[in-house]
């Protein structure tokens, strides 16, 4: 085989410039996929990063229902302190939680004394929040990220509300929020801090301490809107969310049909709901998107591949024919010429292949090197650090070195097939 | 010892719509170790003849048996196995493989065909170049080796598998008259240093002269062969 490999290593170099362009073409669309991938995964790696962990958490549950009417905040969909055990007693027996934040979402209206505007608000329980959320904390431009997330008594606000209503850290303002009951209910806060805003929901909301909200908006038991979640590894978010479910479902539903989500009430259906980041955030559709144009440079690869690889070889075919007609009548089986010329088609896609590895990953070096920054919604000077991983370069690698033999086939089997004395006629 | 036997050959080609026989009816033997000429004008039939003894070729009817085998039963793959290990080709354009040194070209049969192993490659093509008188030559490409050094290495080359019977079509038709007599003549001394049978075809009447054995083709059908007296050793 290894003499195989050297005549086919000739053969190539036979024709410098066309197997060059076909190096290059190969080269150009591995770097274009690497690349692509690479900074399109760390774009969503970085972006997904944000969400779960300044946000959302990696999933939530609340009550059915409250998620079809996030936009207005529900108080009547509130958990009561009964579901919240249950959920806690299920949260505590999966290993892969980490842990949860119960908090407690409510619209109001924020005054400075001279303005008012609306605000969505989270009361939160400080520490549990910043180890659910722990790049909350990194988000307060403004105010003291030393010490609790935020007292009793004060209110981080979002930055853009800050500029809009010009307040300041230190300032004394005023939240008014209506409880379920239909009364106003007002409270003083001063701001301890700015937070800043970012992309998708939650990322534009003030926070407070869990008990100023439950005071705020007069609540007689200790109700929570959601409660969200932080895993030790993100990459078990399925299967933690299908044992959650699971756990959540209760007893058997009184119908009999398949058991849903939740836990049933007295009718029988489920009360709770559990959600991932990827349902609440319409990030999620980005990053499918970004999934599917992978796909489709992807397909530019194999094309460009194809295309390139089978057009030397079928020129290399038709330019050696009386050269095969000569190596069939000394008694080459056509097997081997087969595999002369896929041989070809394979050093093509091997050579190219490493040579697109090694440029693409130098400029992955390179880019990690020379920080390229960006902006992306409300969040500036974003650092892109483009990775791959090890795998992702193999199944590339492995697609373009199949492609290339998948395309010296036909011209292969070509050539295996001439008939000798016509071969040898050719001129 | 008869190495090859013709009976009843013939070989009809369709142009169109006519047919067209270029072998009527051949019936010959080529014994062992024979230096043989096939000779006639072009369209005589003679490469027709050649590849057809060399299982590159089916005939129309008749058999050919070469070492017992009778070849026109044999199939592609077993038709290329049987010429690996018997038989050798000289070509008229040489067919050297561009690509490959003198020494490589020579040794492509040991490992595209019958998968030598290295050592005993080496042994056989450095036995080979010196045999063909190419030893200083081994490492040139055919481009750059002359029309007479490139037919040596492909004399070299048809005989380096210990073949039976070495089949070259018109070999000297590309060379000049010395080299062609060169050319001849090393075939001569091989066939009498390892015993093979060569089989020629030339239209050159001082080339065919060289043979000790004759067939003369005319219109398709192969004339009783003619023997020479004093066999030419030189």
């Amino acid at each position: 085989m290894f003499d195989i490999f050297k005549i086919a290593v000739r053969n190539l170099s036979r024709y410098r410039r066309r197997t060059i362009l076909t190096f290059i073409l190969i080269v150009i669309g591995m770097v274009a996929v690497l690349l692509f991938m690479s900074v399109t995964g760390s774009f969503k790696s970085m972006m997904v990063g944000q969400i779960t962990d300044s946000v959302l958490g990696h999933l939530e549950v609340h009550r059915k229902g409250y998620v079809a009417s996030i936009d207005n905040l529900p108080l009547n969909l509130n958990l009561k302190p009964q579901a919240m055990t249950k959920v806690e007693s299920a949260l505590h027996q999966i290993a892969a939680v980490q842990t949860w934040s119960p908090r407690v979402k409510f619209g109001g209206m924020y005054s400075n004394f001279v303005e008012t505007t609306a605000i969505r608000i989270n009361g939160v329980d400080p520490e549990r929040e910043a180890a659910t959320v722990p790049l909350l904390p990194s988000r307060i431009s403004e105010g003291r990220k030393d010490g609790a997330l935020v007292a009793k008594g004060e209110i981080l606000i979002p930055a853009l509300l800050a500029r809009g209503m010009k307040s300041k850290v230190g300032d004394t303002v005023v939240l008014v929020a209506t409880n379920r009951d239909g009364s106003v209910n007002g409270k003083t806060f001063v701001v301890r801090g700015v937070i800043e805003s970012i992309s998708g929901p939650g990322g534009r909301d003030g926070y407070i301490h869990i008990d100023d909200a439950r005071e705020m908006l007069r609540m007689k038991e200790a109700e929570v809107s959601e409660i969200a979640i932080r895993l030790k590894d993100p990459a078990q978010l399925d299967r933690t969310e299908a044992r959650l479910k699971q756990a959540l479902e209760g007893e058997a539903n009184n119908d009999g049909k398949p058991k849903q989500e939740g836990t049933p009430n007295k009718d029988g259906k489920p009360m709770l709901e559990v959600h991932t980041w990827a349902d609440l955030s319409p990030f999620a559709n980005l990053a499918r998107m970004i999934d599917l144009m992978t796909v489709f440079i992807k397909v530019v690869l194999v094309s460009i591949v194809l295309v390139s690889v089978m057009n030397v070889m079928v020129m290399a075919v038709y330019e050696r024919i009386r050269e095969i007609g000569t190596i069939a009548a000394i008694g080459t089986p056509p097997g081997r010429i087969l595999s002369l010329f896929l041989s070809e088609g394979l050093l093509l896609g091997l050579i190219g292949t490493a040579i697109g590895t090694l440029v693409s990953l130098a400029i992955i070096f390179a880019l990690n090197i020379w920080k390229v920054h960006f902006a992306f919604g409300q969040q500036q000077d974003l650092v892109l650090a483009p990775q791959i991983g090890a795998v992702q370069v193999l199944t590339i690698a492995l697609m373009v070195v199949g492609v290339a033999v998948i395309a010296s086939l036909q011209p292969a089997w070509k050539a295996s097939r001439l008939d000798p004395i016509n071969a040898l006629r050719h001129v | 010892m008869s190495l090859l036997t013709a009976r009843g050959l013939t070989k009809t080609y369709r142009m169109g719509e006519v047919e067209v026989q270029a072998i009527k009816g051949a019936d010959f033997t080529i014994d062992s170790a024979s230096f043989v000429a096939f000779v006639g004008p072009s369209g005589s039939g003679k490469s027709t003849l050649l590849n057809m003894i060399g299982c590159l070729d089916h005939p129309t009817s008749g058999t050919i048996t070469v070492l017992d085998t009778d070849i026109t039963t044999l199939d592609r793959s077993a038709a290329a196995r049987f010429r690996g290990l018997n038989i050798g080709f000289v070509f008229q354009d040489f067919n050297l493989v561009p690509v490959l040194t003198a020494y490589e070209n020579i040794e492509y049969p040991l490992i595209m065909v019958q998968k030598w192993p290295a050592e005993k490659r080496r042994e056989q093509v450095t036995r080979m170049l010196k045999a063909v008188g190419m030893e200083d030559q081994a490492d040139k490409r055919p481009d750059q080796l002359s029309g007479g050094q490139k037919q040596r290495v492909a004399v070299a080359r048809a005989l380096v598998s210990n073949a039976k019977l070495v089949l070259a079509d018109e070999p000297t038709a590309n060379l000049d008259h010395d080299t062609a007599y060169r050319i001849i003549n090393l075939m001569k001394k091989m066939r009498d240093e390892t015993g093979t049978t060569f089989v020629f075809s030339t239209h050159d009447p001082k080339i065919m002269s060289e043979a000790e054995v004759t067939f003369t083709l005319e219109d398709g059908r192969v004339l009783p062969a003619s023997h020479k007296k004093e066999a030419s050793h030189v």
